[in-house]
């Protein structure tokens, strides 16, 4: 299959739709013109949970003015369909949650719309809700199962008890993440309408099908009558995986009640309310390691709070727990991970999807076995990281030709590690109130689905010869920022040899396009990318014209369509996977990715001692990503990525109150602006990847799961206190501070003979 | 579309004011944000709603010059001013903040774009405040920022 | 919701004192703050001062610097001389907020606001500026160390506008202002102090530390004395005495005070 290499075409194409944003020309789903269309709203629930034992409409209201829906309106099981269907679309009488969904209303006025959603009271007889996932919950608390625990998943390899038993020194330690809300710039909103029999519904999402599919359930329509379109999407990180699947139902049944057309566009501060963030996470360690820092053992728990519905938990503690002894070489690890269930409002997919909690655990764990054994946090990741032919934790042989110490060798180097480190010694000893520190965090992450789930997704993609000897793909894969249609356009025109200009990408409209799958998981430039390829080469192939580019390929699909008039030329591509990838999912062995991408990251942060804040003043990030398929957009995703999880880290701090965000006003939850940040040093290390797209492997998510353990870690280098939770606000850091000076740590550091 | 039975009854008012360097006039409701009314009223979608408090910037706007949130402008205070929203801006002004990466999702962009021009316009400024200091009413989840202070930089590298 | 649009302060000052209970606006950058969402809000009657040129303006004259109600916190940053005799109120306008908030929010809204996290407030506070009130009584001045009497108390009778502060010319051996917030740019402030040293003696002011935002005597008398301050904690009683911080959603009674403490102590250090 072979092909001799084509013409290669501008990699510096722009941004396809860049010029269009800029100027706002634009048309994301607020933008969409309609006529004679209903505004909806939700009426949500005051309490974390009861049973609900009055809906009060003030009579003062003419109701008959307003289509109302509640869940005797979902013509189908009250469910919406995700792992488990446990979540209704309509709170069924019963509330987990603050903020769950009751009643929907809607009406041409938004402004009456907004005082006749104010004027419902919801009346709940309150039952004991449960917030802190972290401690066991008592009787009359339990709401799933025998014990709250929505997921328990493990991971062995060896034997970590006799591990443990063996290793001359163990460091212990606890870690805590909170919660992060996405803070996509555009927030949720769908627009519902009957257009004939079919319900179409068109918003803003990542997962076009997983729509078709919630919708086809819940209202117990076949597909021939629904039709889901993704509008341009501004933002997703997750935050439109699943959740738009609920406000997808809830216009639709609006919408089918009214005979309108129904738009509902959440506003910010109900958008960070109701719907998920990053799951809340405890981890601790318990590693063996000998005096000279080799891993022995790693012994680790996982606790994630899943929020009051199952929603994507189960994975996101998958992919948790998998990435949770980091990219190290040890013989015996364990694992065992949970996701509990909380009266909180459910948490959801975030980019990254649980591998940050559990990297930020092990890298800061890793630190302070460094600062244990005395040695150079650089030395022990040195010393640990894998090589070729070891085994990850789940016994994943890694021979992908990487050398995973160039990558931090590289940071170290572009970071100038060795001399601020001596710097900072000097400049620690001259300033009264400044403190400056550099930490490092290498990891990794595996992109696409965990285990057999791309098998299970069964991708489908197609590009269409079209008469005029231009190509269309056609995949459900979206752009959100992240550049799927400039990557698409420049994959295809590359693999065909054509210019850009004659690539157009199909709109995401499941009327018109195959199920790719998601755009989630590191997997559209990766999986999907490599299908456009496949595509094409298939194009060529029913052509007969596999070895012909350019022009010639533009020639013969016109001559195709002379022949073959009215039909339709297509090529298509199905997912395979690797050879040689097996996967346990019983057992949680085996090959848990395809590849994985590795990074070493560097911060370098100023702590003011009167305040207590941190300022991180320079960041390295290097990676090595099998190949960069577009420069600008790649690193775009790598400074997006470590500029939100400097968020994470430092700023973004949810406040809850009976399992709701207490600040969702960005007034009082800060996310950082430019003037927060420093300038994001990108660098990235090639060695393709023979089953991704040109080489490439998943980018997206890898930039979320470094910076907060490197910045951590600097803090930590910097001021000599031991910080373990995040987000580290001044407040936190305060405390760890005086915990230092004080002489007691945060967790006890344990050595156990010798 | 009023319903009476739940809104006090808004007299409208007529306001005239320059847009986007034409005279218009037109009856407002005295609620109406000046972000609604170029949103809703007037079509000009390109101008988007981030936040509705005034701290993302996303539907900036110049008023007599000066950027402005919309979202935090009654409507009835533009008469007689001057408004430019980002659909003034000529697209080659925009072409230094493509090449560097300045938009991704495109959400915060149009509001970005309009602070991104008046700094190009004003660099003056920059005498006295920092690229990132004068940007920091445009919050942005996606770019880091980097790309929009090198497309910043690189407009102003070539006017000069 | 009711719009009154007056073309002259008398026009403004005859309907304050004949509607009680309407709400004048400037640069709406309070009152507008979610607004689609707050539809009590909408039925009021608001009183649109934006068209009254004569509430505007940065005027200097021999013995003092007179900022119009409505002159915003661009307006003040662009004026030269304010950065060079008065430049807390120029470093504190830059820490307002963004720029699409400084070229709308006036002055004499952040003084009405009467936000305890104020930026505005207490650099004024610290120059000794005094608050001219107008109504169709007549003329009024408040100190504006004396204008607020509770948390988003004033001292301002219904029919009263604030129409300009007036803020003394005097020589400055030392003239500081801080704010902590949760992040760099356009933040709340979690703590505000701003300092000043002149023939009239130290002005100690706190923001975020109380109801109000108040001069602090208890420092003010500490400085004056002229004890020598040999670490922060040593300032943490006066502290006590001056101030009342809470725990809310932004940040800790405790880092309030320790921060304070600690921010106070290294300002008058570095003199």
């Amino acid at each position: 299959m072979r092909r001799p290499a084509p013409p290669v075409y501008s990699p510096t194409v722009q941004r396809l739709e860049g010029l269009a944003k800029l100027t706002g020309r634009e048309c994301y789903v607020d933008d969409f013109p309609l006529e004679e269309f209903l505004w909806g709203a939700t009426v949500r629930s005051p309490a974390p949970r009861g049973r609900i034992t009055r809906i009060h409409f003030d009579p003062d209201i003419e109701w008959s003015q307003f289509t109302v829906v509640d869940y005797r309106d979902v013509p189908g099981p009250n469910v919406i369909a995700l792992i488990e269907s446990d979540q209704p679309v309509l709170a069924p009488g019963y509330v987990r949650h603050v903020h769950e969904a009751v009643v929907l209303l809607a009406h041409p006025d938004r402004a009456a719309l907004r005082r006749a959603v104010a004027a419902v009271r919801i009346e709940v007889a309150a039952e004991p809700a449960v917030f802190d996932f972290r401690v066991t919950p008592r009787p009359n608390q339990i709401q799933y199962g025998p014990d709250n625990i929505l997921k328990h998943l493990r991971i062995s390899k060896g034997d970590v008890e006799r591990g443990l038993a063996g290793a001359p020194i163990v460091v212990e330690g606890t870690y805590e993440t909170g919660a992060q809300e996405h803070l996509y710039l555009e927030p949720q909103g769908m627009i519902a309408a009957l257009e004939g029999d079919v319900l179409v519904v068109r918003g803003s999402m990542q997962c076009p099908y997983y729509i078709l599919k919630a919708l086809r359930e819940a209202l117990g329509r076949d597909e021939t009558r629904l039709r889901v379109i993704q509008t341009p999407t501004g933002g997703g990180f997750g935050g439109k995986e699943e959740y738009p699947s609920t406000i997808a139902l809830h216009a639709a049944l609006l919408a089918l009640q009214s005979g309108k057309p129904v738009k509902i566009v959440y506003d910010r501060g109900e958008d960070m309310a109701a719907t998920t963030k990053r799951h809340p996470s405890l981890v601790r360690h318990r590693t063996g390691v000998t005096p000279d820092g080799r891993l022995l053992a790693q012994d680790i728990e996982v606790v994630m709070d899943g929020g009051a519905y199952v929603t994507l938990s189960p994975v996101v503690l998958s992919r948790g727990i998998i990435h949770a002894a980091g990219p190290y070489a040890c013989d015996h690890v364990r694992v065992d991970g949970r996701a509990m269930f909380s009266n909180a409002v459910p948490f959801g997919a975030f980019r990254g999807f649980g591998a940050p909690q559990t990297h930020f655990a092990n890298e800061r764990h890793m630190d302070r076995i460094a600062a244990r054994l005395g040695l150079d946090p650089a030395e022990l990741r040195r010393r640990n990281l894998l090589r070729d032919e070891e085994s990850t934790a789940t016994g994943q042989v890694i021979r992908d030709g990487t050398d995973r110490r160039a990558v931090l060798e590289q940071a170290l180097l572009l970071a100038d590690y060795d001399a601020k480190r001596a710097a900072h010694t000097r400049f620690n000893r001259s300033s009264a109130a400044k403190r400056r520190g550099i930490g490092i965090a290498t990891f990794h992450h595996g992109a696409g689905f965990t285990g057999s789930g791309e098998v299970m997704l069964a991708s489908r993609l197609v590009v269409a010869g079209l008469p005029d000897g231009t190509v269309e793909v056609r995949s459900a894969n979206i752009e959100m920022g992240q550049g799927t249609l400039t990557v698409f356009t420049a994959l295809a025109a590359q693999r065909l040899g054509l210019d850009p200009a004659h690539v157009r990408i199909a709109e995401a409209d499941t009327a018109r396009v195959p199920n790719s799958g998601p755009t989630v998981a590191s997997r559209t430039a990766m999986v999907v990318g490599r299908l456009v390829e496949r595509a094409c080469d298939d194009l060529l192939r029913r052509l007969g014209a596999e070895a012909a580019t350019g022009d010639a390929v533009r020639a013969a699909i016109r001559h195709w369509h002379e022949g073959h008039r009215g039909a339709e030329l297509l090529g298509e591509a199905r997912y395979t996977p690797p050879p040689g990838v097996v996967w346990d999912d019983v057992r949680y062995r085996g090959d848990a990715y395809g590849t994985f991408a590795w990074g070493a990251y560097v911060a370098e942060v100023e702590v003011d001692l009167r305040t207590y804040e941190t300022r991180v003043i320079d960041f390295v990030a290097v990676q090595e990503v099998g190949k960069v398929l577009h420069e600008v957009l790649a690193r775009g995703q790598v400074q997006g990525g470590v500029a939100q999880a400097i968020g994470w880290a430092l700023l973004e701090d949810c406040r809850w109150k009976d399992g709701a965000m207490a600040n969702a006003q960005l007034t009082n939850y800060l996310i950082p602006t430019s003037d927060d940040l420093p300038a994001i040093r990108v660098a990235f290390l090639e060695t393709p990847y023979p089953y991704g797209a040109q080489g490439a492997k998943g980018l997206g998510e890898l930039p979320m799961d470094g910076p907060a353990p490197a910045i951590v870690n600097a803090v930590a280098a910097a001021t000599g206190a031991d910080p373990c939770v995040i987000p580290l606000t001044p407040e936190r850091l305060m405390a760890d501070i005086k915990n230092a000076e004080h002489g007691t740590r945060n967790a006890e550091l344990r050595q156990v003979g010798r | 579309m009023n319903n009476s039975a739940l809104r006090t009854p808004h007299s409208t008012l007529t306001i005239s004011f320059t847009l986007n360097g034409s005279p218009i006039s037109l009856d407002v409701d005295p609620t109406d944000r000046l972000l609604d009314t170029l949103r809703y009223r007037l079509g000009l979608t390109g101008t988007k709603e981030g936040c509705g408090e005034g701290e993302c910037g996303a539907c900036t706007v110049y008023l007599d010059g000066l950027p402005v949130n919309s979202c935090l402008v009654p409507t009835y205070q533009v008469r007689g001013r001057r408004v430019a929203t980002v659909e003034s801006l000529p697209g080659a002004r925009l072409d230094p903040l493509l090449a560097h990466g300045a938009t991704q999702c495109g959400a915060c962009t149009p509001g970005v774009a309009m602070t991104a021009c008046w700094i190009i316009d004003h660099p003056d400024l920059l005498g006295s405040h920092t690229v990132r200091e004068l940007l920091a009413g445009n919050l942005c989840r996606c770019t880091g920022y980097d790309g929009i202070v090198d497309g910043i930089a690189a407009a102003l590298q070539a006017r000069r | 919701m009711k719009l009154l649009q007056p073309s002259s302060l008398t026009d403004a000052l005859a309907i304050l004192a004949g509607e009680p209970g309407v709400v004048p606006i400037a640069g709406g950058t309070d009152l507008l703050v979610h607004w689609p969402t707050r539809p009590p809000e909408h039925d009021k009657t608001y009183l649109d001062l934006s068209a009254l040129a004569e509430l505007g303006g940065v005027r200097w004259s021999e013995s003092e610097l007179q900022l119009g109600a409505l002159a915003t916190y661009w307006d003040v940053i662009a004026d030269r001389r304010a950065a060079q005799e008065l430049p807390l109120l120029v470093q504190a306008a830059r820490l307002v907020g963004a720029i699409q908030i400084l070229t709308r929010g006036t002055w004499g809204g952040n003084i009405v606001n009467a936000s305890p996290a104020a930026d505005g407030v207490p650099v004024l506070m610290a120059y000794d500026a005094r608050v001219v009130l107008e109504s169709v009584r007549g003329r009024e001045e408040v100190p504006l160390a004396e204008f607020y009497t509770g948390y988003r108390q004033m001292r301002k009778a219904g029919d009263q506008l604030v129409v300009a502060i007036r803020v003394p010319r005097r020589e400055y051996t030392m003239q500081q202002f801080h704010k902590v917030g949760s992040r760099r740019a356009q933040a709340i402030a979690k703590v505000g102090l701003a300092l000043t040293r002149s023939a009239a003696g130290w002005r100690v002011v706190a923001a975020s530390m109380g109801p109000t935002i108040r001069r602090c005597p208890a420092l003010e008398r500490l400085l004056a004395g002229g004890v020598d301050l040999r670490e922060p904690e040593a300032l943490l009683p006066a502290i006590a005495h001056d101030t009342s911080p809470i725990d809310d959603i932004r940040s800790s009674a405790e880092y309030r005070r320790v921060v304070m403490a600690r921010v106070l102590f290294s300002a008058l250090r570095e003199g």
